[in-house]
């Protein structure tokens, strides 16, 4: 009898990519959704117009390479790519940017290199520092979370800004917008009020910001899912908290009054997103977990530095992709020790 | 790494934790239901030359030979060699290549035998009951003379490995290997079950020979039965009173020599090294049984025990075979083929290889015969490109980073990967089977280890080629300033001939000069031409052979 050959193992693979990917996709879903309840139905339009784009832009690459275009789309990478993207910028961010940041991310930062497992750089965030840089304004018009927001936009007039630029009759961009909890610790700051003083604005809560902190909340569980699904290992989030609290708690202690509280960092501002869904991100990490342990740890440090000191409030998506700059380097230096190597044996 | 501990005889005792390896279903159970079968003898019995790490065998029959049982029929003067032995009675058929089992899949040189079914056993050497009293090199040079060779899948020469070199024979630990952690196979599960008395003879006299601190037998705990009975045939016997039966947690590949012995010593065996170095030997409980039955009864190693199972077979079971047996054969035996066979691997599905054609011969080292359903071994589907998600670093035994050794070797640096560690590979396949990109890493690190030996040779016929060319350039080079060498001194020596002449000649003008000291400037003319037929006779006077070495001197 004849058997076809084939190389060993011989097994039933348990994992796959897309599985891999679902389980990060589906991690999300809490947090967006509660960001959608936060502020507006401006998330869900730019989430499903950022899919969408990222959907034809595979498409057309897959398309011009020749490839199917299905098995792509269907790893799940580029929908998570557009859906952090979304959560990332703001609510009423015109229809256009969403398109350019996506775009870019997809066609330039991921399929430029070569596609999924090849881009040195985290798309979203290279998407997101592209727009920030060139649109500051409209990449920080922030709305206020839906306690305190009195100008409340409806589907049909969130729909008109995004897609018309106009704001409903009336209305201002400044009666809409509001500053972000890290932008008003940050702005307070520099007027010389002391933590506890800026704490009393509204725009706070009881750890980070009013509404953000029940994101990040949510953001934190769906990370814990992801370590339970095994779709991450602690490695990258706990040194990245660790680094960012180390430096949050030593500042804190030495002046309290100049330097906000660890909690207020570690729940303000898009740390939990950045520590369990996008730092966490394999493709551009060091390949070494001793080396995804100094990647996470560096990222909290700047994550603190740039807010601290920085020209920016928050500083997710600069921190992973100057430590996404570093990675090949760090896991150079970190691979283990294979064994047998060493003179160990003679115990 | 975190160590954890196992009770040993009412103490406990420390053991250690590998780094990485993974859990996979053990699917043992199909094949126990029964206990060991006994296969029948085959319609033919083909005999591979080579089953063994080390030096060919050269055939000692020719066809038309009849043969007895038992009766060495290949063998080799080399010290790392293990002879091998006629299953069965017969007549040699033919001596020439067939399918054998080998990963390659290509055929080698075998000896075919006829069997007569007669059974007939040849005159086996005298049984060294009281093996204490013999010589122990007598002792390895039966193992040596039995064919005896690693039975767990490595098949190095038994003798060899029971000779530690001078220097590395003060050995700690004799490690008898019955972690079977390998899925679907069971054949040294049943050994230690129903042949308990074997493996722990074998162990002892390997004991006496290595003169061992002592003897851990080392079983994974997914074997209760065998843990309980080897535990029972111990306590039983004073043959091996430093046993200790340590129970290991069922992880692949425990069974891994290097890793076995780490579980249970904490030592590492160095790169390229072997386990002798660092004061322990490593042993196959079926080779333990093979050893049992050469030095006790004189018996060479002609059958072994064989899984047969996966959903591709109607009954597994384990049978004790004759070495030679077609698996073709031996598929009928166990209800033959089911409609789900879908692949033939010999060996486990870790690290078996899948065969062609079911017409090869069962050898020394094949413990398994999977016949495993589609279900059981599915394809494995499209590969994705790598994520770096890092399973394969976190599953990988040998703590290498195998994402990075595949990322070289797609990229041709080889050199890279080389030094990355490729070589310590073990090709356990762990880090294929986490995969979530189904990447096919094994064979990555097996084809770039042969593309990198392969370099290596090039490398080495280049450096012989190169100094063969620099040794040519040399001697030309030492030939041609031989060569001038002489010129020059015969130029000199010419030269000095010339100005010896030039100066007879002036010194014979001046004569003439004081001699005619009024003469015109016609007469003076005159003479200058007088004495060129004389300066040009005088050529001919020297070396003809000189004369180009004249001229190029001129030159110069």
């Amino acid at each position: 009898m004849q058997f076809p050959t084939i190389t060993s193992p011989h097994t039933d693979r348990p994992n796959s990519v897309q599985k891999a990917m679902l389980w990060v996709v589906l991690a999300l879903i809490p947090g967006a959704l509660a960001m959608i309840w936060f502020f507006g139905w401006g998330i869900l339009i730019n989430m499903v117009l950022a899919i969408a784009t990222a959907i034809a832009c595979e498409a057309l690459v897959m398309k011009l390479r020749d490839r199917q275009v299905k098995p792509v789309i269907m790893d799940l990478s580029a929908i998570l790519t557009a859906m952090l993207f979304a959560i990332a910028v703001p609510p009423l961010l015109p229809w256009w940017l969403t398109v350019i940041g996506v775009a870019f991310a997809i066609l330039l930062v991921k399929q430029m290199y070569g596609g999924l497992g090849y881009n040195v750089f985290n798309p979203a965030m290279a998407a997101y520092v592209l727009l920030l840089i060139s649109y500051p304004v409209q990449m920080t018009s922030w709305l206020p979370p839906v306690m305190l927001n009195e100008n409340p936009l409806t589907f049909a007039q969130t729909l008109g800004v995004i897609f018309g630029g106009a704001l409903p009759n009336g209305l201002t961009w400044d009666a809409v917008t509001m500053a972000t909890p890290l932008d008003t610790m940050r702005t307070g700051l520099s007027l010389n009020q002391t933590v506890t003083e800026i704490s009393s604005s509204p725009v706070l809560g009881e750890f980070g910001g009013k509404g953000w902190e029940i994101v990040a909340g949510l953001y934190l569980l769906g990370g814990l899912f992801m370590l339970y699904k095994k779709a991450i290992t602690w490695h990258i989030p706990v040194s990245t908290l660790a680094g960012l609290a180390v430096m949050a708690f030593l500042f804190n202690i030495i002046d309290g009054d100049a330097y906000p509280l660890t909690s207020f960092h570690i729940f303000s501002g898009a740390t939990m997103l950045g520590a369990f869904f996008i730092a966490t991100d394999p493709v551009s990490a060091p390949g070494t977990r001793k080396g995804q342990l100094y990647y996470g740890a560096s990222i909290g440090v700047l994550i603190y530095i740039i807010r601290t000191w920085g020209g920016y409030p928050d500083a997710i998506a600069f921190s992973v992709l100057l430590m996404n700059m570093a990675a090949p380097t760090i896991e150079f230096f970190t691979r283990p020790r294979t064994f047998g190597h060493r003179g160990a044996g003679h115990d | 790494m975190s160590n954890f501990y196992t009770e040993d005889n009412n103490q406990i005792r420390k053991l250690w934790k590998i780094s990485g390896g993974i859990h996979v279903p053990d699917n043992k159970a199909q094949s126990l239901t029964k206990p060991a079968g006994k296969a029948a003898i085959p319609s033919k019995i083909i005999i591979p030359l080579q089953q063994h790490i080390g030096a060919p065998n050269e055939p000692l029959v020719s066809v038309g030979d009849r043969v007895l049982k038992g009766q060495m029929v290949g063998s080799s003067k080399a010290f790392i060699n293990a002879p091998v032995h006629a299953s069965t009675s017969g007549t040699v058929v033919d001596i020439g290549d067939h399918p054998v089992p080998h990963p390659s899949g290509l055929p080698g040189p075998c000896i075919v035998i006829d069997p007569d079914g007669q059974e007939e056993w040849t005159d086996l050497p005298p049984p060294m009951v009281h093996y204490a009293t013999w010589d122990k090199t007598d002792i390895r040079e039966r193992i040596r003379q039995s064919g005896i060779v690693g039975m767990g899948g490595a098949s190095f020469p038994t003798s060899v490995k029971l000779s530690p070199p001078e220097g590395q024979q003060d050995i700690q630990q004799l490690i008898i290997n019955g972690a079977e952690c390998e899925p679907f196979i069971t054949s040294d599960d049943v050994l230690m079950q129903e042949h308990a008395e074997r493996i722990i003879n074998g162990a002892a006299i390997m004991n006496y020979l290595l003169d061992a601190k002592e003897c851990l037998i080392a079983i994974e705990d997914n074997k209760p039965k065998a843990i309980e009975v080897m535990k029972k045939a111990i306590a039983a016997t004073d043959k091996l009173p430093n046993a200790h039966v340590i129970v290991i947690p069922t992880r692949y590949p425990s069974g891994g020599e290097k890793q076995l012995i780490y579980i249970l010593t904490g030592k590492e065996v160095r790169q390229g090294g072997i386990p002798a170095q660092i004061g322990v030997v490593v042993q196959n409980v079926s080779t333990c049984a093979a050893v049992a039955d050469a030095v006790l009864e004189g018996k060479p190693l002609i059958s072994r025990l064989v899984t047969l199972t996966g959903e591709g077979v109607k009954e597994p079971q384990n049978m004790e075979v004759l070495l030679g047996t077609p698996v073709e054969e031996l598929v009928p035996q166990v209800g033959g083929y089911t409609n789900k066979a879908s692949k033939l691997i010999l060996g486990g599905p870790m690290m078996g290889f899948s065969m062609r054609s079911d017409e090869i011969p069962v050898g020394k080292a094949n413990n398994c015969v999977l016949v495993p359903s589609i279900e059981e071994v599915p394809s494995t589907g499209n590969i994705n490109a790598c994520i770096r998600c890092l399973r394969c670093v976190d599953a990988c035994p040998m703590s290498l980073v195998p994402q990075n050794m595949y990322w070289h070797i797609r990229s041709s640096a080889l050199e890279k990967a080389k030094h990355n560690n490729l070589f310590d590979c073990i090709e356990c396949g762990c880090c294929s089977h986490v995969c979530p990109s189904r990447i096919p890493l094994v064979q990555f690190f097996r084809s770039a280890k042969a593309a990198n030996l392969q370099l290596d040779r090039d490398q080495a016929k280049k450096e012989r080629a190169r100094e063969r060319a620099e040794a040519r350039n040399e001697r030309l080079e030492r030939e041609a300033a031989e060569k001038k060498a002489k010129m020059e001194a015969k130029k000199a020596a010419m030269k000095k001939k010339k100005e010896a002449a030039e100066a007879l000649k002036k010194e014979q003008e001046a004569k003439e000069k004081a001699a005619q000291p009024e003469t015109d400037n016609k007469e003076e003319a005159k003479a200058t031409s007088e004495q060129k037929p004389e300066q040009k006779a005088a050529q001919p006077e020297t070396d003809s052979k000189a004369e180009p070495a004249g001229s190029e001197g001129q030159d110069e």
